[in-house]
């Protein structure tokens, strides 16, 4: 529709745009999995997003209720299939709580070396894929580079690459091979100087550092409300890690254990290393932050494998074996979130006295981190949406389970 | 989830919910607090604002089917059949977690194929809505005062709750087929 101004030499256009919805996905290669974002946009900018989800549902709760717990350990694998060790340890504490069942020292400490060996591993496709979200592919050659040496660590420890079900009810499956630490720490010391590398290729790039610095901010309290948590939600400056805050049988974890949780106090990050200042543009809670968080994580964790490395070697006594397949599981309801990679995982198991739980549900950390990303999205430009959902760092196996 | 019980928080909320609480058991694994269906907005509104612990966000929303299938095992089992909503919350100020029982029953007025009716707190934690539909998606309960209550993982077209223990897979869905 034109308009004719007072001066007749100037015509103005009141250009009108008409609402257009577009489909993204669910096979579109930046919504890492089979998610579909129905975007209603008005020329470049997103005035409304709406997430579909469901793609990978498999109903895994239901197969829970049909299998003995134990034999649950297998399927959680499949839920974060890019952290399946810490789903593994999830499932098994919860159900080692209803049971009020301990393990040994040893496995313990094992435990710990697994699972923080599986955030870094987590957190290396996180950066890699995010890198690819916001469209330069070395990064992500880079971050799986170094992913597939622990992968072949994991695949000696216990012979599966990906779908591991080496923590499991009651302890491990399996010790660790002969010569195995030593492999470790060799990746350990070759692996240190490299995030030097991913600082410079990603945290300090400038046109990263554009794409990502003050897009998408999530404020601390919508971060509490919709219930985010992990990196999401220490991105928006929350002080909460379950490492140290949650539920003692997975704190006691953890004790004697030395970390800091990676979150902004007090405009500061944790400098035990060296990191990269935050820049300028960047706004607290933004996916700059998020970004953030998870590489101090990588630094973090690795700390932690190498101090459980030292108290591994120092366990004299047995690893234990498992509980039984068939183990009965007593009547009664456990609930347990453990912080997995992506935020913290929650598994709620109602027994009923026998081996099969009358109840196995999964509380998804990637499912309550995007049901969030409508709010973040709203006014934002097409070409942000990836580096948005990228920054929430979602699977959706774990999603839709 | 330590340290958030002691008489105190709950004497208060049944001073302040007489009706809304209906049972507790603070010795279990997870404490829980049992709470009327129609009174379960205001209860989780109480806990959310005034508080001594304020449980600011909500972590995970389940519905558990008590129900036996088996006509002879149904004969063994103590309870009647029911339907019971757990709602996990957690203080990020306190670190600090409690649980809601809610039991409803299986259907509306007895007639299978209507879910009961609980009231929904996406008011109070706008985190509930995709666990809401969630429930509502697998295990059949209708949350009255959802803005948007709608399938989230099954297809829009999906019939039936597949989290209920008497529930049969449909024998085709568009020419798929299901058994």
């Amino acid at each position: 529709m034109s308009q004719v101004a007072d001066d007749p030499r100037i015509i103005e256009f009141d250009v009108r745009t008409d609402e257009m919805l577009v489909n993204m996905g669910p096979q579109h290669p930046s919504t890492h999995g089979v998610l579909r974002l129905v975007l209603r946009t008005d020329g470049e900018v997103v005035s409304e997003l709406e997430p579909h989800i469901g793609y990978l549902h498999r109903c895994a709760e239901k197969i829970g209720e049909n299998v003995s717990a134990r034999q649950w350990i297998p399927y959680t694998d499949r839920m974060d299939y890019l952290a399946a060790m810490n789903m593994n340890l999830g499932w098994a504490l919860a159900v080692e709580k209803l049971m009020k069942y301990e393990v040994s020292e040893k496995a313990r400490h094992l435990r710990v070396l697994i699972a923080e060996l599986g955030r870094v591993a987590s957190h290396l496709v996180g950066m890699g894929a995010y890198g690819l979200d916001l469209g330069t592919f070395s990064p992500f050659l880079y971050a799986f580079r170094e992913r597939e040496k622990i992968l072949d660590l994991f695949e000696e420890a216990c012979g599966a690459r990906l779908t591991y079900s080496y923590i499991t009810l009651g302890g491990l499956t399996a010790d660790l091979p002969p010569g195995w630490l030593q492999k470790c720490e060799a990746f350990l010391d070759q692996f240190e100087p490299i995030i030097q590398e991913y600082h410079a290729l990603l945290t300090t790039n400038a046109i990263f550092v554009k794409r990502t610095a003050g897009i998408g901010v999530l404020s601390r309290e919508m971060a509490i409300d919709y219930g985010t948590s992990g990196p999401v939600l220490r991105g928006s400056g929350v002080d909460q890690d379950l490492r140290r805050d949650g539920e003692s049988i997975y704190t006691a974890m953890y004790d004697g254990y030395a970390f800091e949780v990676a979150v902004m106090k007090n405009g500061h990050y944790p400098s035990d290393h060296e990191y990269p200042a935050v820049p300028a543009d960047a706004v607290l809670g933004d996916c700059w932050h998020r970004f953030f968080v998870r590489m101090l994580e990588v630094v973090q964790s690795m700390d932690l494998v190498r101090q459980s490395i030292d108290r591994y070697s120092q366990c004299k006594g047995p690893l234990g074996e498992p509980l039984k397949v068939a183990e009965k599981i007593p009547a009664g309801d456990a609930y347990l979130e453990t912080e997995a990679p992506k935020g913290q995982m929650g598994f709620y198991v109602v027994g009923d006295g026998s081996a099969i739980p009358w109840r196995a549900r999964a509380r998804s950390s990637s499912f309550s981190n995007l049901a969030v990303v409508h709010e973040l999205c709203r006014g934002c430009l097409i070409a942000d949406v990836p580096a948005i959902v990228g920054s929430l760092d979602i699977v959706m196996g774990e999603i839709d389970r | 989830m330590t340290g958030t019980r002691g008489p105190a928080f709950l004497d208060q909320l049944q001073a302040a919910e007489p009706e809304g609480v209906v049972g507790h058991n603070l010795d279990a694994i997870d404490p829980w607090i049992e709470v009327a269906p129609a009174h379960l907005a205001s209860v989780c509104r109480w806990l959310k604002h005034r508080s001594p612990v304020a449980f600011d966000s909500i972590q995970c929303i389940t519905a558990i089917d008590w129900f036996e299938p088996d006509a002879k095992k149904a004969a063994k089992v103590s309870w009647q059949p029911h339907l019971e909503l757990v709602y996990h919350l957690w203080s990020t100020a306190a670190r600090a977690s409690i649980v809601l029982k809610v039991k409803v029953p299986r259907w509306k007025d007895d007639v299978a194929g209507r879910p009961p009716e609980v009231p929904s707190v996406t008011g109070v934690w706008r985190g509930a809505d995709w666990h809401e539909r969630e429930v509502y998606d697998l295990s059949g309960v209708w949350f009255a005062g959802h803005p948007d209550l709608r399938r989230i993982l099954c297809p829009e077209d999906w019939e039936g709750y597949p989290l209920r223990k008497d529930y049969e897979m449909p024998l085709d869905y568009h020419g798929i087929r299901g058994r």
